[in-house]
């Protein structure tokens, strides 16, 4: 009954997640006085310990657990970009914690738990495998939001997340079953057109509620009305790690489906099309209404989304994904490391009680604090895709992935959007730069722990944006190895 | 044997039910509850169909729903306890701080 060995090695990053999240549980009783090294070290370690092990289902790729699981260069891409977020939200939330006195070893270990959850997402080659992980990262997310319990705004957060949320997973579910119905499986490379008469109706309202389910997870419009609101009330680094994280899964998942269901691509385009569309515009404008800087951040990362599924809609549009899928791949990689970044500066400079959001507050911050403004200016161009930056030749991809799909006006859209979205960001940057300090409130130093994430999520923006080589074959190697339509 | 027909009929019966729920009702455990219904709908269809293809998917995949609305009905009432504590309220309307 014990499955093969190599099933359980194509599976280790997994195990060891799920193992120190158990075992973070299991002592975090035990221990009083000075436990919050340790349990910071232990998830930490955890977590860094399977981004190592990654290697093993990177080197032994093929099918795990009959057919249930995927190992491919693209799960394996996938794996390493949600290791690596959860890797640093852990170390860089630890002073958070502290400061809200709500520093417990179950923060750490769900975060853990609900990166397992988006691994197997990455991996899920049959929709039973994809629900469960899809779960296991989505409840995680919900008690994480709502994890400041004395403050109302977190809990209304965790409220909205979970309400809606689970809405759009019924509905996901409601589309599988539909999808079983019509083709008598739920393994993806087995879902084949009917051939029965009347079938052919179950199997696209199937796909159209799967992808109604899926679009609320990864924020596409019109399902983003939750996000700016879940993700200012939640703590945040949860933030940080619900908008890189989950959504990478949720995006891997949709490119899976869309790679192994032939009837998908064609069936999807139009509706990945206008909901591309939809989700830069409505992104980008309200941002620019903001005065908060983490709701800005919110409404940036529904607009990125937006990016992403141009991207998409290239890869539905097109016989050949490969491009499309790389550009979607590159870019989740490119966007986990500035919006992380991003929010993780965010929240050490909010303060106590995250007091400190407004853009006003950020006045003169580059007298105060030259490095840390440095970083945060640098993600916000990023974000906002100038050249030397990661997010130019993220979004240069996606671009030459549009025109190579032929998707001239979704290309033109995407350009006109850069250009509203530079109004908000460049605002940040004036306001840090170029006004006197706020003498009123003088932002803590930076702890060394957010100076360490910071740095590498700077370093790695201008990694990917100077030297794309490597990372954009790996990219496209992902691509390849999914089974094509 | 009751033909495929009427368990759909059933099941898109109850689709209907939950999302009705969801969208008319203030009082969150009721919004829950509506969110329990849909499941049920899916469940329902799961199992009916695995018995149309004759395959036994559907219905190892309705235990893991079954499962799973548990775990979500329980930190979903956990959620709703910990809301209630600091706003003495669970209707969805007065869930107004976070707004722009």
């Amino acid at each position: 009954m014990f499955p093969p060995r190599q099933d359980v090695l194509r599976l280790m990053p997994e195990i060891i997640l799920s193992l120190s999240g158990i075992l973070l549980m299991l002592i975090e009783p035990f221990l009083s006085g000075a436990r919050r090294t340790l349990i910071v070290t232990l998830a930490a370690l955890g977590s860094g310990l399977a981004l190592v092990s990654t290697i093993y289902p990177a080197t032994l790729p093929g099918t795990a657990f009959s057919g249930l699981l995927r190992i491919d260069g693209f799960s394996v891409f996938v794996h390493v970009v949600v290791e690596a977020v959860a890797f640093l939200v852990i170390i860089g939330s630890a002073d958070y914690l502290d400061r809200e006195k709500i520093q417990h070893g179950e923060y750490y270990a769900l975060v853990l738990f609900a990166t397992v959850g988006m691994c197997v997402m990455a991996g899920a080659a049959e929709l039973m495998t994809a629900f469960v992980g899809l779960e296991t990262s989505s409840i995680s997310t919900y008690i994480l939001a709502g994890y400041r319990r004395d403050v109302p705004r977190s809990n209304e957060s965790a409220m909205k997340y979970f309400l809606l949320g689970s809405f759009a997973t019924a509905f996901f579910l409601y589309g599988i079953a539909l999808l079983y119905g019509a083709t008598g499986t739920t393994q993806l490379a087995r879902m084949t057109f009917p051939t029965t008469p009347g079938r052919e109706r179950l199997l696209d309202l199937g796909l159209g509620l799967m992808l109604v389910g899926l679009a609320f997870k990864i924020a596409a419009a019109p399902f983003q009305l939750w996000t700016p609101d879940v993700y200012e009330g939640a703590p945040t680094p949860v933030t940080a790690l619900m908008a890189s994280g989950p959504k990478a899964a949720a995006f891997a998942l949709l490119l899976r489906i869309l790679a192994t269901v032939g009837a998908a691509g064609t069936f999807w385009f139009w509706a990945l099309w206008v909901s591309a569309a939809l989700t830069m515009f409505v992104g980008n404008l309200a941002a620019i209404a903001q005065s908060n800087v983490k709701r800005m951040l919110a409404y940036s990362s529904i607009s990125h989304a937006g990016y992403i599924l141009v991207a998409l809609a290239a890869a539905a549009a097109s016989d050949q994904v490969e491009l499309g899928v790389a550009a979607v791949l590159y870019y989740l990689a490119v966007y986990a490391l500035m919006k992380l970044g991003a929010f993780i500066f965010v929240s050490q400079l909010g303060g106590e009680s995250e007091r400190h959001m407004e853009i006003d507050d950020f006045r003169g911050l580059a007298v105060r604090q030259p490095v840390a403004a440095a970083c945060f200016a640098l993600f916000l161009l990023s974000l906002l895709g100038l050249p030397v930056t990661s997010g130019f030749l993220g979004k240069f991809y996606i671009f030459n992935a549009a025109l190579a799909s032929r998707l001239i006006w979704l290309a033109v859209l995407l350009a006109i959007n850069t250009v509203i979205a530079a109004f908000y960001y460049l605002r940040v940057i004036v306001v840090m730069y170029m006004r006197q300090p706020n003498q009123t409130w003088p932002p803590a130093p930076m702890p060394w722990a957010v100076t360490f994430v910071l740095s590498i999520a700077a370093a790695g923006t201008f990694y990917l944006g100077l030297f794309p080589g490597r990372v954009m074959a790996l990219a496209t190697q992902a691509a390849l190895s999914l089974p094509g339509r | 044997m009751v033909p495929i027909g009427h368990y759909i009929f059933l099941s898109v019966a109850l689709l209907a039910i939950g999302i009705v729920g969801i969208v008319t009702r203030r009082n969150v455990i009721i919004i829950l509850m509506s969110i329990e219904l849909i499941l049920n709908a899916v469940n329902i269809n799961l199992v009916a169909f695995s018995r149309l293809v004759g395959s036994v998917e559907g219905q190892i995949f309705a235990i893991f729903i079954i499962t799973d609305a548990a775990a979500e009905a329980a930190v979903g009432l956990g959620i709703i306890i910990a809301f209630f504590r600091n706003r003495e309220t669970v209707l969805a309307d007065e869930m107004d701080i976070l707004k722009w």
